[in-house]
Order: C-alpha cells, then structure tokens, then sequence
C-alpha cells in the first residue's frame, strides 16, 4: 500500500512538472526564466531556417551567410580577400577581381552589407559590401552566392560610410572615413584644414544586370564621413551621413577630433544632383580606379582601369547638401521605416538625436540656419530636432528598427541594446551584450519593412563566452526574440573576423532564385571543353595548355607525357557533370597556387610551372563519388633538352 | 500489475498536457514531426527540378522499366540509385522479368523475400562507368566487371550484340550519376 501510495505520488508530481515545463516553454514571451529559447532557435536536421543573415567577415574581407535563429554559418563568400578553399584569387579567372589601381591586393577589411531594395524593401536580388582599407564597394549575387563585381573609389581613404542602397538600388553610396588631398599629391599634413577633402561616392546600379558605374562624387568639406542611410518614403532622393572630426585634425585624433560639442549629419539631395548631372554641370577629374567584372557567360572576370570622375563640390551648389548640428561625434546614422527620422548615435553621448526630416525641409525653406562651413548651410539644431532618446547607456552607436514603431540601439561603453519608442523617446527596454556590442541587425530593419522577429547584437570583445582557444577569441554575436514587449536572449554564436554590419532577409525572398548549375551549353569560356572526345593538351612553345574535363570518377586526359621543366602548364578543367552540389576539386603537387573548385558545368584554369623531372601526380580534392579515391591521375616532366613527345589518354586511348 | 496500471494514466495526462502546450506554441513540432515520416528515402526524396535526371529519376520516367522500379521500391534501394555514384545500372525490361519463371517475381516482392531480390537487384549495378563504348574496351582489354553484389560479369562483344551475363544490352541512357543499360534478361546469380 505504502509502495502503491508513493507510485501514484511521483506519478502525480511528475504530470504536474510536465505541465508546468511544458506551459512555460509554450509562453512566447516568458523568457525571465530563460526555459524554451533553445526549442526557439532550435531548426530540426533536415530543415531549413526562417532567415539568412549576411555578416560582415571584418578584417577577413569576406562575407559570412548564416542561418537564423540557429546561427549556423553555410558558407563564406570570398569578396576582397583570397581564398585558397574555393581558389579566389588563386584561379586564372578570378584574379583579375583583385586588381586595383595600387595593384593586386590580396585582402581587405570588409564592413557593411546591404541589401538591394524595391520600393524601400529589401528584394533578395544583390549584397553590396565595401572594402574600407583600399576603398572599393563589391556586389554580391544573391542567386550564386558569390562576389560578381568590384569598383575601387578614387579620391577615397577608409571607405567607411559605406555601402548603402537608395530605396530602388539606383544608387550604392560610398562615404570616405578619411579626408585626403584631391586629387593625391604631395603635400604638408599640417595643412590639412581646408585643403583635404572627403568624398562621397554615387555607383549607378544597372536594374537588370546590377553592374556598376561611378555616376558622380560629392567632393566635401575635409571632415571623416562615418557611417550613413538612405532616406526612404518621403525623404526618399535624399543620403544621410554622420560626420566626425569637423575639427579637421590630423593627429592625436582621440582627443582634437572630440573637441566640438557638435559634429554633423550631412543631408544630401542626390536628386538635385542627378540634376546637376543632367544638366553637365560637374567638373571631370582626371583619376585612376579599377573595375573589376567577373561574367557568368565565359566564367572569367576582367579588370578595367577607368582614368576619370565627375565630381560635385558642394560648397559650390546651394540646395545640393546641408548639415545637421548633431553632438559629440555621431557614428550610426539610421532613418526610420517611414524615413521621417534621422538618428544620430553621439558615441561620446549618452543620448539619441532624431532629427526630423519635416523640420529639416521646413529649415530649409524658412533659410533657418545657423551658419555655415565651407558655404554649407549648416542649419539651426532647435529647429530641427524631432526628439531625443534618454537612454541612460553610454557610447550608443547603431540603431535598427522592428517595424512595430520601436527602435533598438547598441551601446557599446555599456554593453547593451536599448529599445525605445518612436515619437515619444521614452525606453521600454534594455538588456545586457556579451560584450561591447557594436552593429545590431533585425532583418529589413534599416528598410521600410522590417521582419521584427529577431535581433542579431555583433559584439566586439568575447572573453569567457565561449571554450577559450588562446589569446584570441572569435567575435561574438548574440540572437534576441524581439517579437515580444521585452528582449529575450536566446544564444550566442561566433563569427567570421570582426563583424561590422550586417543584413538579414527572409529565406523565402532567395530560395527560389538559386542557382544549382551552370548548363554546360551556356558555357562559353573560351578554354571550355564540352566532352572528352574534345580533351587534348597544345604546345605553344614553353606554354602548354591543358583541355581536361572531369566527370564521376575520372579526369580526361589523366596521363600526360612531354612536359618539361620550364614549362608554364595551364590546366583549364571543365567539370561536365549537370548535377547539384557535384563539384571536382584538382591540385597539382607543387603547384604554387591554391586548388580549383569546379563547380558543374563551370570551366576553371590554374597555373603550374614544373621545376623538377619526374612523374607527378594530381588528384580531385572534393570528395565527389565512392570512387573519389581512383580519380588521379600523372604528369611526366622531362628535361627541358629532352625528345619526349608530347602525348595524352585516358585509359591507354 | 495493478500499481503499474494504475500509474499510466497520470503519466499519459501528463504527456497529453505536454503535447497539448507544446503544439499549440510552436507550429514548426507538428510539420517537423510530419517531415520526418514523409523523408524515409533519404536522398531519393531531394527535390531537384534543375539537375539532368539521376537513374533512378530516368528508371521511374520509362514505362518499360515499371517492374525494376518496383522492384527497387519493394527491395528499399532507392537511395542506392541517386547516390553521387558513379554506378551503371543494367536494368531488364518488364519483358525480361514476364519471361521468369510463372510466380518468380509476384514470389521476390513479398516483404520476407527482401533480402533476396535486393542481392539479385545489386547483381545488376556496378560501381563506375561503363556506357557502350566502355563496355567494348572492358571486352577488348579481358576486363571483368565487378557488381555491387560481390559477383563478376564477363562482358562479350558478339557481332554488333554486347552480351553481360548472358543479358544483350539493348539500350544506353546517360544520367547524371551514371549509366543505365537496358538488357533483355535478369541476370541471376549463378
């Protein structure tokens, strides 16, 4: 009886912590005891998350695509920096992606994705990326995940305030962080003020193609333009840029450059300078930059190098720019979905500025200014302040919005995510980062339609977050479920290099346009072979050229003879099969370059200069069948004197 | 027996509850749940509309082949046949199979034969590549063919005819992860 009592006991007690742990974990917004955030980021094997996340790669140069809420990482897409994996930068095709006017340049620090919009929301076609140390502004496709296009900026030094889409992609902008002379010459640095001056940077975006043209500069007062936003509905035709260093100091930068009480928000009216255009009233200034293209049709990309720039000073065009009294050295600058206001964060404040883009216009009309710099208005900060966030944090930064009239600001002094409300300024809420958060993303949160569901906090410092692996640790991101009244934290995950910006899009915006393949029959590289029959392998005197393809689990031709030392051997490799996610890989011993990483369909080329006699292998690198094992095959390098002749098969035929 | 009798229902209340909270929060338990009982073919079941067609793709798309196929599908192969291979298939029309023994096939689909007709099915696929051309050069260099059930197959060049094990090869499909060639007889295990 005893033993039958206790049994019904635990069995009752047991069906009431059922209760209790399942109803808790039902509550979407009960996350103080913090039980049910794992089943909410938890995506089961086989399926597929609600969101992409694209996050800058810092100072890896690359772009990291994750999956939300899991903060899986799927793949990183190499942009401005070489990658031996997938043989960027390493493969006769893509090297020319690398040029620039100083040169090949093997890497980069990568800052801010944005999404191409329509109608002011994100439409899942193109990521644009910049790079900041060697300015340059990259697109992304979104349908093959790999980098398409780069364009340098002249006249640019950190290209920092950068790279953000107008409401219908007519424009990727690109900001200067750094002033420099213009054009480059050689002169004092003591005497900066006045004389350096910051670019800003206006890139056509092609509708169909998405290909790049340097359209115009906005030559500007010699101040570091930090970071910017378009406007969107009504303000829509106008950019928005925080400035700091309106002191115009050169050095100690920590200190002179903090000593205004207020810095700017530079307005610009691209369509009044679309006009100015239009009307061929700019200056061409001689200059030097590269274009680099990579096209889908002969796989191969070219670089141009582009000699001049038509530039707009805006001291000379009233009505082009005006500027937005803003305190203490703004860095985020972000424009609310229904583009009425323009937050500055002050990283040296403790408050938000919302500047209100009717007041601004009405400043204008009604010559409100207080003024000006260099001949710019600079208009009268009572007139145009929409309200200012209280927040209580210190060293606010960046600002992104939910969609449901909220916004959500990192500190980074603090460690936190303050959120708030439009039009009153008063916090709802704030929770902690782990630690010294620097962006924030929701996705579509700096568009007209944000997707409020989750907020991604990209931190700077992680210390004890996760199993520690020396003196390094990988920057952390934290992922909040904003979809409730308050923040709930529910992981953390690592990241790619430091992460800057980052933007997030539904899945179902770019599932559908993937591409699985390239079809063979729209190859048209010009080293391309189509089937084996056509391999063959020409001399032309000490350059040899290659012809091979390969399908499951053989290479064609895969014996060669009459290589000899000396000789420059292009290998150019046609992967004939038409099946997805069926690459080969093939590397050469000695070869000084990375591996190829033929996709299907695709023809890919790499260099290899023997320097020894011998027999030598090559191999597929991508484990691509069960007989990966067999697929291999030799080279035979003879004296750079000797008679052999120059052959090849497969399979003795 | 009676105390444990006893004891189910409260934790059957228990789960019910649990379930009860759990699906009326999160949609995605109930379609991953269902996702899970309608994936039971692994890779077979990838949607894939861009790709050239796999074997097992072309062999379900070709009336002729419809006793193979089921066949495959009583044996549980399926996945065997869209692996990334590469695997050629000898694949025996329905003619073939009608020309068994009256009861031979109708015996192989019972469910306690499975073993046994998914030997005799992987007596008909073989790792690699071998399309007409390779089947002639497998002749003409006295190479065997080694079959995914352990066995070798002669190949022999008679004429214009290509007999392996016995069976004339009468068709050649290429697929993206391998070769079918069609034959006019099963080839059993001797």
């Amino acid at each position: 009886m005893n033993t039958y009592n206790k049994i019904v006991g635990y069995a009752l007690t047991l069906s009431l912590l059922f209760v209790v742990g399942s109803c808790n974990q039902g509550r979407g917004n009960g996350g103080a005891l913090g039980s049910g955030n794992a089943e909410r980021v938890y995506v089961a094997p086989g399926e597929h998350d609600e969101f992409y996340g694209f996050i800058s790669g810092g100072f890896s140069g690359q772009l990291a695509v994750y999956g939300l809420p899991s903060g899986r990482l799927f793949k990183v897409i190499p942009v401005f920096s070489v990658d031996a994996e997938k043989a960027y930068g390493f493969s006769e095709e893509t090297k020319p992606m690398l040029e620039t006017s100083f040169g090949t340049i093997p890497w980069d620090d990568s800052h801010h994705p944005d999404l191409s919009q329509t109608n002011g929301e994100i439409d899942g076609r193109w990521c644009f990326i910049n790079a900041n140390n060697t300015p340059r502004i990259a697109r992304i496709s979104l349908s093959t995940f790999e980098t398409e296009e780069i364009i340098e900026l002249p006249n640019s030094a950190g290209n920092h305030s950068s790279s953000f889409v107008t409401e219908n992609t007519e424009y990727v902008v690109a900001g200067t962080r750094f002033s420099v002379p213009i054009p480059q010459r050689d002169m004092s640095i003591d005497e900066y003020k006045g004389n350096f001056k910051g670019a800003i940077s206006f890139i056509k975006v092609d509708q169909e193609t998405g290909r790049f043209d340097l359209s115009f500069q906005v030559i500007m007062p010699g101040f570091d333009y930090d970071l910017a936003h378009p406007g969107r509905g009504a303000s829509h035709g106008w950019m928005f840029f925080t400035t700091y260093n309106t002191e115009e100091a050169s050095t100690l930068m920590e200190v002179n450059a903090s000593q205004n009480d207020k810095d700017f928000i530079a307005a610009i009216n691209w369509k009044k300078a679309e006009e100015l255009i239009a009307n061929s009233d700019f200056e061409t200034m001689a200059t030097e930059y590269a274009h680099n293209v990579y096209d889908e049709s002969t796989q191969m990309a070219t670089s141009t190098i582009k000699k001049e720039v038509r530039t707009l000073d805006a001291s000379k065009y009233p009505g082009l720019v005006y500027l937005l009294p803003t305190p203490k050295s703004p860095h985020g600058c972000d424009v609310d979905p229904s583009g009425e206001y323009i937050i500055g964060s002050g990283k040296l404040s403790a408050s938000l500025t919302a500047h209100s883009f009717t007041k601004m216009l009405d400043a204008i009309e009604n010559e409100k200014f207080d003024g000006d710099a260099y001949g710019i208005p600079v208009l009268n900060y009572d007139d145009i302040v929409g309200g200012v966030v209280q927040s209580g944090g210190l060293g606010p930064l960046h600002t992104e919005f939910d969609g449901k009239g909220n916004g959500y600001t990192t500190f980074f002094i603090s460690s936190e995510v303050v959120k708030w409300k439009l039009g009153t300024w008063e916090v709802i809420d704030r929770k902690p980062t782990y630690y010294s958060v620097g962006h924030l993303m929701i996705p579509g949160g700096n568009s007209r339609k944000p997707f409020g569901k989750y907020l991604v906090a990209l931190n700077k410092i992680t210390k004890d977050r996760y199993l520690p692996t020396g003196p390094e640790l990988s920057q952390s991101a934290q992922l909040y479920d904003i979809s409730g009244d308050k923040m709930v934290m529910l992981s953390d995950f690592p990241t790619v290099g430091e992460p800057h910006y980052a933007a997030g899009a539904p899945a179902d915006l770019i599932k559908p346009n993937q591409l699985k393949l390239y079809k063979l029959e729209e190859n048209n590289h010009p080293h391309a072979v189509k089937n084996e029959k056509d391999t063959r392998v020409e001399r032309n005197g000490k350059e040899v050229h290659i012809y091979m393809t390969t399908i499951r689990s053989h290479f064609a031709p895969d014996n060669i003879e009459g290589i000899k030392v000396g000789d420059k051997v292009y290998f150019h490799v046609t992967n004939l099969e038409q099946d997805y996610d069926v690459p080969h890989g093939i590397s050469m011993i000695g070869a000084n370059t990375s591996e190829l990483l033929i996709m299907p369909g695709q023809t890919e080329t790499f260099v290899w200069e023997p320097k020894k006699e011998g027999v030598w292998p090559f191999y597929c690198t991508d484990f691509c069948s069960a007989l990966h094992q067999e697929m291999q095959g030799y080279v035979r390098v003879s004296a750079r004197n000797s008679n052999v002749p120059l052959k090849w098969s497969l399979d003795g035929e | 027996m009676k105390k444990i009798v006893i004891t189910i229902p409260f934790i059957v209340l228990g789960l019910m509850i649990l379930c009860a909270c759990g699906s009326g929060s999160q949609a995605s338990d109930g379609e991953s749940a269902q996702a899970a009982e309608t994936h039971p073919l692994g890779q077979a079941s990838v949607a894939d509309d861009v790709s050239a067609k796999n074997i097992l793709q072309v062999a379900i798309g070709s009336e002729p082949h419809s006793t193979l196929v089921a066949a495959v599908q009583a044996a549980q192969i399926e996945h065997v046949l869209v692996n990334a291979g590469p695997l050629t298939v000898f694949a025996p029309t329905n003619d073939a199979f009608a020309a068994l023994p009256e009861g031979t096939v109708d015996n192989l689909l019972k469910p306690e034969n499975k073993e046994t007709l998914a030997t005799i099915l992987k007596g008909h696929a073989a790792p690699g590549s071998f399309n007409v051309e390779g089947l002639k050069k497998e002749a003409r260099k006295g190479r065997k063919i080694f079959m995914a059930n352990e066995t070798y197959l002669e190949v022999i060049v008679d004429g214009e005819d290509i007999m392996v094990g016995g069976a004339k090869v009468i068709g050649t499909v290429q697929t993206s992860n391998g070769i079918i060639n069609v034959v006019d007889k099963v080839i059993l295990p001797n």
